[in-house]
């Protein structure tokens, strides 16, 4: 029974597991959780960074250019870019 | 925490991402409580980016400004990094 758990112990029960972290400036990471703090810096493992690029169309609305960037070894990230953090997204 | 674990990688290489999309690769020389990061022989990735600062070879950069800190794999102790993070939450929910 999760007696009054707060934000940061749901995090805790995800370290060593793969984890979808939203940045700012159109930025996903999937990695895993190898630490992190109260500010939300972070230390991910075996990672893949997306960044996602809009294309303003002035007719249809706005439409997307992907690129992905990928860094596997090991990687600090810095909490302040950090939007929300949550267990990997699965399709249905 | 974090201060620690940087600490611990004091002479090692590292990328610094900063939030500006310069990259910027060299030897981490010194690290403060803020993660404001001193880097020697400094060397860029990706031309296009980088602003020539051919003259410098070290860098001072103020924590704030990094977004990413590229370290290598084999230096770091994931049991450590863990447990401390264990201990971080539970001492964070005390406060």
């Amino acid at each position: 029974m999760a007696d009054t758990e707060e934000p940061l112990d749901l995090i805790r029960l995800s370290l060593d597991e793969y984890i979808y972290v939203k940045c700012r400036n159109g930025r996903e990471l999937y990695g895993k959780l190898h630490a992190f703090d109260q500010h939300l810096n972070i230390i991910l493992g075996d990672t893949e960074e997306t960044i996602t690029k809009y294309e303003f169309d002035e007719d249809t609305g706005e439409e997307f250019i992907n690129s992905t960037k990928r860094k596997i070894p090991m990687l600090f990230v810095r909490g302040d870019v950090v939007i929300l953090i949550s267990p990997p997204l699965r399709t249905g | 925490l974090f201060f620690s674990f940087f600490k611990s990688l004091i002479g090692k290489e590292v990328i610094v991402e900063l939030k500006n999309d310069l990259e910027i690769k060299g030897t981490l020389h010194s690290v403060d409580q803020f993660l404001n990061i001193k880097l020697n022989n400094i060397t860029v990735i990706d031309e296009e980016k980088y602003p020539h600062l051919m003259a410098v070879s070290n860098c001072f950069v103020r924590g704030s400004v990094v977004r990413y800190v590229q370290v290598p794999a084999e230096f770091t102790d994931l049991e450590l990094l863990h447990d401390s993070s264990r201990i971080e939450a539970r001492q964070q929910k005390k406060v």
